[in-house]
């Protein structure tokens, strides 16, 4: 039996064009490495600790599947039973569950996108789904303080250079309900507004400050329904959840129907007044019966009404996405920094890390919330703060390094000064290269003496 | 000396209830001793109202000096209201206990010191034997054994003169005592007294003070005394001594002192064996180390609440606000638990499903569910593993909230059956059993008694009542959509209360139904009493003393009823009744959310914003309380219609164990 009847996907995206140059045919989204683990790492291993052990993982693409299953093969053997699905590329969040939902069998399914970094326990979210007996429940967290400019684009990958929003909540007074969501684009426009729903509920709550942090609850049964019946549905975000929101008070999809037809038909009459009586007595803190005008309306609408729930992240938790490239060098920094439980690794008291094997020239500095790990080298007089630099990497002298990440192979010669950038895998800086907010894609070389200023450089 | 006694025995309602005597029979039968002796004492008949004066939240005095003051400071309010009400009820009734007054009977036989030996020695030896108001007369005689003499003519007396013959909830030495010291007392003086009862530093005539400081000074050498006498000798017998010296040369500033150290030096090594030798009947939450225990079991860490009400701390905390985030967060962490319990359990924490009969049928659903998902793991067996699994269950729903006795009576049935499964019964036939037990029990138990209620209650509703109910109680709220539905004519007033206002629920379910409904709050009570020709009030449990358990604000309503002679309905099912003994709704009871009082909804800030960390700010939002049986006139039960005198008799006659099966 799975855990508390819930299973759990882990919908690990494919080549993210919004991430380009950093993800490639070599390394889709879900290997980015933060702090030099893979970025999925950090969503399974939050599930691990959750005892949430039988997983699915969704990978758009063979390759990015075969990849990240060989990944998690090798680095979770023991531990996860993972089964790695395969879906065509650019069917959207919501086309990947529907290749995947006649596998599910759960009363209720945890949908986590393989790109969260947080440490708000999973359980949290199913418990509250559980406890208000919702079709959908969804996490919501703080918007990042250093703003991910972009943190608004809503489905991630098919959007990719929408313009950068936030989302627009609406929530009842006791900010357990969701009302209302509107995702990026849409807010830019006027908010429409729902008169049933705000009639039912007589006070909503709109906020701009919370992010949706795509970690989902959604009941099997409705989410299997919608999937089939709504066969244009493409992403999670954009049309599932908005359609939930937006029917919740005549809904199509009865809650209740769906559940007697699932327990079994031999329900005696007897079992049917137990229901009756149990709901007669339940005295719901949901506004929505309560301000009902008449009861007996408020009761033929709880026939066919089902709730939309939301679990708001404390404020201290961490709650991040790794959707676009600010919010990667973000979750990079803050997880050497000040989210530093996340990583799984103990610092030093300069509160940084530093692998044995790493080789340290003379004068050379190594500040605090940095992370430098096996193999590589340093040469003298470097200085090295608030980056991580990645295995196996070689760096001359004189070499300057701030506020950034260096993945793993790369030649830094002598000179360099780098700034606020990314650098991936066997990249070649060639002497006195300055770059400042530039990203470098995969083998690029830089030549000796260039300097770049918030560039994109990647190999044609 | 001897002939004071026995009113104070009779007088009390304590005796005949434990003693399952009916008021009709027992007490004439003393009173006419009483009033053979004393002429004075004509007006009798009231004497059962003397014991109703006991209040329903009743405040027992500091147990230590230097606490005094502070203990009393959080719930003013009650003991002013007893006082007050018994002088009210002196001057309305005016038979009412006269016969103690003509006779200068102490201020011990005042309600309000009686509660306090009672609790004293509630709180002395928490066992079960002090809670059903026995005392052994061997534990009295060691205490003191230099009055044994002038005790024995009164023990004689209380044994002849109660049914029970064994049950005399006071220790009749402390009224020989106080006797002796305070003869002639004047009524008003007494009232003064009790009114400035527990207030340690109100200035008082020096005589009752000496009295007060002398009872104190008593109680601390008997327990002394009683330590001693187990303890077999050592340091205490001298301590003891030193107490009996001083007492009989009661110098106002000397006695307090020694009272309070020996209470010291005594209540510790006292602690130590009641937990050695008396099983304590619930988990007591003011101590520490039993608390430290079951911290190591709990699923969540329970924080400390902040500010404890003194008399409450053995209560289970109100830790609502930071457990139910905890237990979500573990969601996945819980093995045990199974996924329809666990959601049960959230439901009773968050307060989503709330009232005796909503609780226990989810919970007896989730353990259906439970029982159907269940294997029996290899080589064990089914009755015991199953057995252990609910306890496993029952627990967690505890950590959620302390179970209602409802529950408690279903998980005994329940247990019980599983318990007599035939051990050659194979594991599908035993989980069908179980499962359609469950079933049977929901149905017969609940369902079907709830309408046997119903039909009952009708016949008690004529046309042009005026029907009074408090908060909300689904078998009331039956009974008055039925007596609707069948075209009786009448109006329904609605009291309730804050901080739950559950009134309002019932208010809306039946305006939309169509019925006459006036809604007022319980702080109106007195005034819309006038009206009124019936009061249904719902239960959370009945006692075997007749005792109703409810709702916090219930004993207040049927008080109110009865001053104004209405009579009160108890509609409750048998399920529901529990063999215990209560006299107060201290020793057991629920603490709500303390801050749920705080919150007035009608201002956008309270006025205490900002005081609630103070720490002279402590805050009692108790659930439930305590309604003695002499303001209940009728209990609806699936069995029929009852005295509360005669629920032992439902409970002996349908003893649940044996008809439920």
């Amino acid at each position: 039996m799975t855990r508390m009847d819930f299973e759990v996907v882990v919908l690990a995206g494919g080549a993210s064009s919004n991430l380009s140059p950093l993800v490639s045919q070599e390394l889709p989204k879900a290997l980015l490495p933060v702090a030099n683990r893979p970025v999925l790492s950090y969503v399974l291993e939050l599930l691990e600790g959750s005892n949430l052990k039988d997983l699915i993982v969704v990978v758009e693409g063979e390759d990015a599947a075969q990849l990240v299953g060989g990944w998690i093969s090798g680095a979770y053997a023991d531990r996860l039973h993972v089964e790695v699905a395969a879906v065509p590329e650019g069917v959207g969040t919501a086309g990947a569950l529907r290749s995947i939902s006649s596998y599910l069998t759960a009363n209720d399914v945890l949908i986590v996108s393989g790109d969260l970094v947080t440490d708000v326990p999973p359980g949290a979210i199913a418990a509250t789904h559980r406890r208000h007996g919702a079709v959908v429940t969804t996490l919501l967290c703080s918007s990042p303080v250093s703003g991910p400019s972009d943190s608004g684009t809503s489905g991630g990958k098919e959007k990719a250079k929408k313009p950068v929003r936030h989302n627009i909540i609406g929530l009842d007074p006791t900010r357990q309900y969701l009302l209302h969501m509107a995702t990026g684009a849409e807010v830019e426009k006027d908010i429409r507004l729902q008169k049933r729903i705000l009639q039912a509920v007589g006070q909503m709550e709109i906020r701009a400050d919370l992010m949706d942090a795509h970690l989902y609850a959604f009941k099997r049964t409705v989410l299997q329904d919608i999937l089939d019946q709504k066969d244009k549905f493409q992403s999670i975000r954009q049309d599932i959840l908005p359609y939930l929101i937006r029917t919740q008070l005549s809904s199509e999809v009865s809650g209740n129907g769906l559940v007697s037809s699932e327990s079994g038909s031999n329900k005696s009459a007897v079992q049917d007044e137990l229901r009756w009586l149990s709901q007669h007595r339940e005295i719901a803190p949901s506004t929505f019966q309560d301000s009902q005008p008449l009861s007996l309306k408020s009761q033929r609408d709880d026939q066919r009404s089902h709730k939309c729930c939301v679990y708001i992240a404390n404020e201290s938790k961490y709650c991040a996405r790794l959707n676009s490239i600010q919010a990667f060098s973000d979750i990079n920094r803050d997880v050497i920094g000040e989210a530093s439980h996340l990583s799984g690794y103990s610092f030093s008291a300069q509160n940084n890390i530093i692998h044995p094997s790493a080789e340290l020239g003379s004068k050379t500095t190594v500040g605090p919330q940095c992370m430098l790990a096996e193999g590589s080298k340093l040469g003298d007089k470097c200085s090295v703060k608030r980056s991580v630099i990645g295995r196996h990497c070689r760096i001359g002298s004189n070499v300057k390094i701030v506020n950034s990440v260096v993945m793993n192979h790369v030649t830094i010669d002598d000179g360099c000064s780098i700034q606020g950038s990314v650098i991936c895998s066997n990249v070649q800086l060639q002497e006195r290269v300055v770059l400042k907010d530039c990203q470098v894609g995969a083998g690029y070389i830089v030549t000796s003496g260039s300097e770049h200023k918030s560039e994109s450089l990647a190999r044609k | 000396m001897e002939p004071r006694r026995p009113p104070r025995t009779v007088s009390d309602p304590k005796v005949r209830q434990v003693g399952f005597v009916t008021p009709a029979a027992a007490p004439p039968a003393r009173t006419v001793s009483d009033t053979a002796a004393m002429p004075a004492a004509g007006a009798s008949q009231e004497l059962p109202l003397s014991g109703s004066s006991l209040s329903p939240v009743m405040i027992p005095p500091p147990r230590h000096d230097g606490l005094s003051a502070r203990v009393t400071a959080p719930v003013p309010v009650p003991i002013a209201a007893t006082a007050l009400r018994l002088d009210n009820l002196q001057i309305r009734v005016g038979s009412y206990n006269q016969s103690e007054v003509l006779l200068g009977t102490p201020p011990m036989t005042s309600p309000s010191s009686r509660v306090e030996d009672a609790v004293s020695e509630f709180s002395d030896d928490v066992s079960a034997s002090s809670l059903y108001g026995r005392t052994e007369p061997d534990k009295v005689g060691t205490a003191f054994p230099g009055r044994s003499g002038d005790l024995m003519p009164a023990k004689s007396v209380v044994a002849g003169g109660s049914i029970g013959g064994s049950h005399t909830p006071e220790n009749p030495p402390t009224t020989s005592l106080v006797v002796k010291t305070l003869p002639g007392i004047t009524e008003k003086k007494r009232g003064m007294l009790e009114k400035q009862h527990d207030e340690a530093a109100a200035p008082k005539p020096l005589k009752e003070k000496t009295t007060k400081a002398e009872r104190r000074a008593l109680q601390e050498a008997q327990r002394a005394a009683k330590s001693a006498a187990k303890e077999g000798g050592g340091a205490d017998p001298t301590n003891t001594k030193k107490d009996k010296v001083v007492k009989p040369t009661p110098q106002k500033k000397d006695v307090p002192e020694v009272a309070a150290s020996s209470g010291k030096k005594v209540d510790r090594p006292l602690e130590k064996e009641r937990k050695k030798e008396v099983l304590p009947l619930r988990m007591q939450f003011d101590d520490k180390h039993k608390v430290e225990k079951v911290k190591q079991r709990a699923i969540v860490n329970q924080r400390e609440a902040k500010s404890r009400v003194e008399f409450f701390q053995r209560l289970p905390q109100y830790v609502h606000g930071t457990q139910l985030q905890e237990l979500e967060a573990k969601f996945f962490q819980l093995d045990a638990v199974h996924p329809s319990v666990y959601k049960v359990g959230l439901h009773h924490l968050s307060g989503k499903i709330t009232g005796g009969n909503a609780r226990c049928i989810a919970m007896l659903l989730a353990f259906k569910e439970a029982i159907k998902d269940y294997s029996t793991p290899p080589e064990k067996a089914l009755v015991r593993d199953l057995n252990a699994k609910i306890s496993g269950f029952v627990s967690f729903l505890i950590e959620c909230r302390p179970l209602s006795i409802s529950m408690g009576n279903a998980i005994k049935f329940l247990k019980n059956r599983i318990a007599k499964l035939p051990l050659s019964m194979s594991e599908l036939d035993a989980k069908a059993s179980i499962q359609s037990d469950i079933d049977r029990f929901i149905n017969q138990k609940i369902i079907i008694a709830d309408k046997v209620i119903v039909r009952h209650a009708f016949a008690k509703i004529r046309d042009g009542d005026v029907l009074l109910t408090y908060g909300l109680s689904s078998v009331v709220e039956m009974i008055l959509v039925y007596a609707h539905e069948h075209k009786k004519k009448f109006r329904i007033v609605i009291v309730d209360s804050r901080p739950k206002h559950e009134g309002q629920i019932l208010l809306r379910r039946l305006v939309a139904k169509g019925l006459n409904c006036t809604y007022t709050h319980i702080n109106a009570i007195s005034y819309i009493m006038h009206e009124v020709t019936r009061v249904f009030l719902g239960a959370a449990s009945v006692l075997s003393n007749g005792t109703v358990y409810s709702r916090v604000g219930t004993a207040c309503v049927a008080m109110v009823a009865k001053a104004y002679r209405v009579p009160v309905l108890i509609c409750c099912e048998a399920y529901k009744f529990h063999e215990r003994v209560q006299l107060d709704s201290i020793c057991f009871n629920e603490l709500g959310d303390p801050d749920a009082i705080l919150k007035v909804p009608t201002h956008v800030e309270s006025y205490l914003y900002g005081c609630m960390d103070n720490d002279n700010l402590q805050l009692l939002n108790l659930n439930y309380d305590a309604t003695p049986s002499d303001y209940v006139s009728m209990i609806i039960t699936d069995y029929g219609m009852l005295p509360p005198t005669s629920v032992p008799v439902i409970m002996r006659e349908y003893d649940p164990q044996n008809l439920w099966i």
